[in-house]
Formats: C-alpha cells, sequence, structure tokens
C-alpha cells in the first residue's frame, strides 16, 4: 500500500504502463521519418520528452531519477549539441553529400539530414526534460 | 469558411482564458486555443507544424499546470483602473494604426513572393533527396540557421540550470 501513495491513483498508472511506451516508440518514429514523412526533430525529442514527464507524473520523481538522472540529461543534451555542432563544421568544410543520397525513401536516404534530426531530437528532449525536472524539484522545495 | 469557424473558436477560448476565475479552468481554455491553431494548421495544409505546435502546447500545459496548481495568483484589480484601462486603450489605438499601415505592404493572401523559396521548391528533393520538404529547407538549405535554434535552447537549459542551482541561493529562514 505504501507503494500506492507515491505519484498518482491506481487508475493513471495503469493506464500510463500501457501507453508510455506507445509514446516513447512514436516519437522515435516521428524523429527517424523526418525527412520522409511530416514531423522532424524538434517535434519528435518533444514527444520523447513527454513519455518521460508522463512516467514522471505518475509514478512520482524516484521511479524516473533511476532511468535517466539529472546529470545524465545534462550529459546527453551537451553532447548531442556537440554532435550537432560538429555535423554543421562537417558541411562547412566539405563540399560534397555523403554517399548513400539515392533513392528517395527509406531511413538512410537523406544525406545529413537523418543526423541532423537525431542529434536535434535527443538535445531537445534531454534538454526539456531536464527543465521541467528543474522547476519541479524547485516548487517541491518551496513547499 | 472552416478556418473562420476554428478563428471564432479560438477567440472565444482566448476570452475565456482570460476572464474564468479558476486558474485551471484558464489553463484548459487555454489549451483549447493551442488545438484550436493546431486545426487551422492542417486546414492551411501544414502539417509538419501541426504536430510541433500540438506536441509544445502539451508541454507547455503540463507546465503550466504543474507550476500554478499549488498557488493562488491573486488578481490586481483595486485600484489605478482608471490608468491601467487608459494605457490599454492608448497601446491597441497604437498597435492597430502601425499594423493599419504595415499590413498593408504584405502580399496577399496565398501568393508569396518567390524569390528564394522558389528556388528551394522547383530543386529541393534532387539536391537534399529528401521527400519532406520542410525537414530539407530547416535542415539543408537552412540548416546554420537550425544551428543557431539548438545554440538557443541550449542557452536556455543553461539558464534554468543556473537559476535554480543549490548552491548559489540564499537561506532566507
Amino acid at each position: 500500500m505504501k507503494n500506492n501513495q507515491i505519484g498518482m491513483s491506481l487508475i493513471v498508472k495503469t493506464v500510463t504502463r500501457l501507453t508510455v511506451g506507445l509514446m516513447l516508440v512514436y516519437g522515435i518514429y516521428i524523429v527517424l521519418q523526418g525527412h520522409i514523412s511530416p514531423g522532424g526533430g524538434f517535434a519528435g525529442g518533444v514527444i520523447i520528452a513527454l513519455s518521460f514527464i508522463q512516467l514522471m507524473l505518475a509514478f512520482g520523481k524516484g521511479a524516473v531519477l533511476k532511468k535517466l538522472g539529472r546529470e545524465k540529461c545534462i550529459f546527453l543534451s551537451g553532447l548531442a549539441a556537440f554532435v550537432f555542432l560538429l555535423l554543421a563544421v562537417r558541411g562547412f568544410v566539405a563540399r560534397h553529400a555523403l554517399g548513400f543520397q539515392e533513392g528517395h525513401s527509406g531511413i538512410f536516404s537523406a544525406g545529413l539530414i537523418p543526423f541532423c534530426d537525431i542529434a536535434v531530437s535527443i538535445l531537445v528532449a534531454s534538454g526539456l526534460f531536464v527543465i521541467f525536472l528543474a522547476l519541479v524539484l524547485l516548487t517541491e522545495e518551496q513547499e | 469558411m472552416e478556418l473562420h469557424l476554428i478563428l471564432l473558436f479560438m477567440i472565444i477560448a482566448g476570452i475565456v482564458a482570460v476572464e474564468a476565475r479558476d486558474l485551471i479552468s484558464s489553463v484548459i481554455s487555454l489549451s483549447a486555443a493551442g488545438l484550436g491553431l493546431c486545426l487551422a494548421f492542417l486546414i492551411l495544409k501544414a502539417p509538419n507544424l501541426a504536430i510541433t505546435q500540438l506536441v509544445v502546447e502539451i508541454l507547455c500545459v503540463i507546465i503550466l499546470i504543474r507550476a500554478t496548481i499549488n498557488k493562488d495568483l491573486p488578481l490586481v484589480r483595486d485600484g489605478r483602473w482608471l490608468f491601467n484601462t487608459i494605457s490599454t486603450v492608448l497601446f491597441v489605438v497604437c498597435f492597430l494604426a502601425f499594423a493599419y499601415f504595415a499590413l498593408k505592404e504584405l502580399p496577399n493572401f496565398g501568393e508569396p513572393i518567390m524569390r528564394v523559396s522558389g528556388e528551394y521548391i522547383a530543386n529541393s528533393l534532387e539536391k537534399t533527396g529528401s521527400s519532406n520538404i520542410v525537414t530539407a529547407i530547416a535542415l539543408n538549405f537552412r540548416g546554420y540557421d537550425a544551428l543557431g535554434e539548438a545554440a538557443v535552447l541550449f542557452a536556455a537549459i543553461i539558464g534554468v540550470l543556473a537559476i535554480t542551482r543549490k548552491s548559489g541561493r540564499v537561506n532566507e529562514k
């Protein structure tokens, strides 16, 4: 019974167990299909962050901080920003595109665009989640 | 026609969001206005923008509710209402006057000026290999623009973490 008192009610927890994996997979799908169908790095990253935020709202902060801590989030956002900067420098230095540019379908089909999408999505997801985490921890300390 | 209905719905939702006494109902009617904006983007045939609008709206509503659910913000209604009303009307008149002259210079609805964007639309598929033209423009033709956006987001993260850090806070108890 003690476990039930952390977070929200049993109904919310059960629904969260069913939907949070779907949301995570849908976010990854939106990121990876960003150059083929509507979507992209920013929207997919926000969906990935929303799945972690839903897990945190339903189960309390302890369940999420075990999986994805604050330091790990900060490291991931910094790493993604650095990778995106490296991709930009690579486009500035090299005058030709990458090899796998034939065909207009498939995940690896549009040069550097999928890698930029993945870097932007990791930056957005970890960044928004760490902002949410900082605000929640701040309001809990004030109470 | 549908666009006008949705715009009317968004205006009503915005008025409810401003005038509601309860903070939670105000936030929920704000999210209704955001959903109307998402539908308007879909009618204007911009699904990429609609997805982004929807998810960012959800995130903003969650953060707003989480940040304001334990506080009842007092509404300042006493005193100085004459000054407030006069300054509001003055700013609205100024904005409408400038908007009247500025909006006359814009091209008509649905007839954009095709100087650079015409080149993008004609050649994006063979130059970038991406069949989603929005991503092709945002990450290939305007790639350094996206790099600037990422830098702005990174600066925002660093700012939030620096403001809410533990070591620099003064204990007021």
